[in-house]
């Protein structure tokens, strides 16, 4: 199995030299395997959005290096490295460019990567490609292909972003609380399709979770953070009997602290 | 009431013609507005100088013998040079989009001084063969300035409706809508703003220079208050049509149309002001009163309705 991601000592220092100085990722590295799914937690402020973001290339990192699918990517810039990569963020709004129709959302995202060039955006042949995959999310979005997506509730933007990630089988699928602004029944709903998506495709993909139980469910890998580290690193057999007490358990071993969210307990 | 006895309907109905051919002009530079501010969400005051710069290269071509229609193009190629400065400061440089644009508009005053040698210079149509002037309006030659006019609107209208439908133009209008999701989609946000930049200052340069011809003068003053015109003519018409052109199959194209149409509703209203013999000193002022109304009405409006539906609800 080939690595497809590979994070090699990274540190981000937010505000360097000044007051609001916040050391956001001191050293970490971790690698993935093809077809890893790996789910991520922590505490309020770990790093993890942090993390996600240094693979995107939303900003430089100050030192350390990281590899997608063997390319060392650590200078190129958010864009460039997009064609590497399918997003869902947090923020239901973030994902999708509003103003614009469900199609033409979907014909970006499908030429994530190439050259924007003169050609028309939407073809009658891939219309018809998304009218089929928008009717494997079972929301009724396949007839409102000319609605905007401004229109649409944060759980069918949602699904949409996750089908505009994997339109272009990208190597590595970055999920940040993608769920966490979504009522429970929808969070679940989208939840499953992520797994149908990931599994469908053979994604290899970085789930940032509060949900502990989410987390356990998810995956063949678990990653904790506390403080701008990766603490816990779990996967294989191991994983599988994971218990949602175990984790509390490792992470006061590790870290020397109680767990600081309540939400990540009471879920 | 008096006073409306020294006021003569007919005057008012002459100055129609010039006031809707004006429109169409000045629309030209309303839709590269529309593409800036609302497609691009970038306030651009680079207009007020290439407006200025369309003009004064057109007419300086002229004068020295290039044919009005490749003074035309050119002056389009100055725009875009304008729109691509502004575009780098912003993109290249990092200096707020604003604050760019207002560089590159003061520059564009002395540029365009250099390039007239002075304040203004005329273009005679009895010299020149112009493609469309003020003087034909009243006589016989009316049908085809307004048809020129109205050729050419359409035209670029069809044109940007094909542009906007392109990967490119999709490319810009995410930018545009959230940049974000650009860069998540593989799209240079830098790269689109500069060319969409470039193409709104194109179609501004492009109108400067046609109206130079239409009035038979360049002028490096014409451009200023030109976005606010330009805003005036966008907001009019997204208040008056957008009902209209919501849903629709061709709803893009129908909303530039809707720009064209609010830059000649906006010259009537002008006209009837200026009939009403209101002084003309004051009509800054009242384009200004009447862009900041128009900008309010969306906002008062959804503040009104929230109270309502609290006090329903
Ligand atoms: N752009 C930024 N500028 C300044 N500080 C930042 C920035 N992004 C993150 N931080 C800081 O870096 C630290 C790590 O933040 P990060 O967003 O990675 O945490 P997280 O693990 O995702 O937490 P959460 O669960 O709350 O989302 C926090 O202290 C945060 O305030
Ligand atoms: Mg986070």
């Amino acid at each position: 199995m080939a690595e497809m991601l590979k994070i090699d000592n990274i540190h981000k220092t937010f505000n360097a030299g000044t007051i609001n100085e916040k050391v956001a990722i001191n050293g970490v590295s971790f690698s993935l395997e093809e077809g890893d799914f790996v789910t991520v937690i922590g505490g309020n402020g770990a790093g993890k959005s942090t993390t996600l973001n240094a693979v995107a290339g939303v900003w430089p990192v100050d030192s350390g290096k990281i590899y997608i699918g063997g390319d060392d990517v650590t200078k190129l810039s958010e864009h460039r490295r997009a064609r590497y990569l399918g997003r869902v963020f947090q923020d239901p709004m973030t994902g999708t460019a509003t103003t614009m129709s469900i199609e033409e959302n979907m014909a970006i995202a499908a030429r994530r990567g190439k050259k924007r060039r003169l050609t028309w955006g939407v073809t009658k042949a891939e219309r018809e490609t998304y009218r089929s995959l928008l009717k494997t999310l079972d929301l009724g979005l396949e007839d409102r292909l000319t609605s905007k997506v401004g229109l649409l509730s944060g759980g069918q933007r949602q699904a949409i972003t996750l089908l505009m990630a994997s339109i272009q089988k990208p190597k590595l699928l970055l999920l940040d609380e993608h769920t966490a602004a979504l009522d429970p029944k929808t969070a679940a709903k989208v939840l499953e399709i992520s797994d149908k998506i990931i599994a469908d495709n053979h994604l290899t993909a970085m789930m940032v979770t509060h949900n502990m139980k989410d987390a356990i469910v998810h995956g063949n890998r678990l990653i904790m953070m506390h403080e701008g580290k990766v603490i816990l690193n779990i996967s294989g057999e191991e994983k599988k009997k994971l218990t949602v007490e175990d984790l509390l358990h490792q992470f006061e071993k590790v870290s020397g602290e109680e767990f600081a969210s309540d939400k990540a307990l009471l879920s | 009431m008096a006073i409306l006895m020294f006021l003569d309907p007919m005057a008012l109905v002459r100055s129609m013609p010039g006031a809707v051919a004006q429109g169409l002009i000045w629309g030209i530079m309303a839709l590269g507005v529309y593409i800036t501010y609302r497609l691009l969400d970038f306030a651009d005051l680079t207009v007020d100088g290439s407006l200025a710069t369309g003009g004064a290269v057109a007419v300086m071509l002229i004068r020295n013998g290039v044919n009005p229609w490749v003074s035309l193009l050119v002056a389009f190629l100055a725009g875009m040079l304008a729109g691509f400065v502004t575009g780098l400061l912003h993109t290249a440089l990092g200096i707020p989009g604003i604050l760019a644009s207002i560089l590159t508009q003061i520059s564009l005053y002395s540029i365009n001084l250099n390039i007239m040698g002075r304040s203004n210079q005329a273009v005679s149509v009895d010299k020149y063969n112009l493609v469309v002037s003020l003087r034909y309006i009243s006589e016989s030659a009316k049908v085809r300035i307004f048809a020129t006019c109205i050729l050419f609107c359409l035209a670029i209208i069809l044109l940007l409706y094909w542009y906007f439908g392109t990967e490119q133009g999709q490319a810009i209008r995410a930018t545009g809508c959230n940049p974000q999701m650009a860069r998540a989609q593989g799209i240079s946000t830098n790269f689109h703003i500069v060319i969409a930049l470039m193409l709104s200052n194109g179609l501004v340069g492009l109108s400067g220079a046609l109206y130079a011809q239409f009035q038979g003068a360049a002028d490096v003053n014409i451009g200023r208050g030109a976005i606010v015109i330009g805003l005036a003519s966008v907001i009019i018409g997204e208040v008056l049509f957008s009902k209209l052109c919501e849903g629709k199959r061709f709803a893009f194209a129908y909303t530039l149309l809707s720009v064209i149409a609010g830059a000649i509703i906006y010259y009537i209203v002008i006209n009837v002001v200026l009939w009403l013999k209101l002084p003309s000193d004051d009509l800054k002022l009242f384009s200004a009163i009447v862009v900041a109304l128009f900008l309010a009405l969306p906002y008062l409006k959804g503040k009104y309705m929230k109270k309502e539906k609290k006090s329903n609800g």
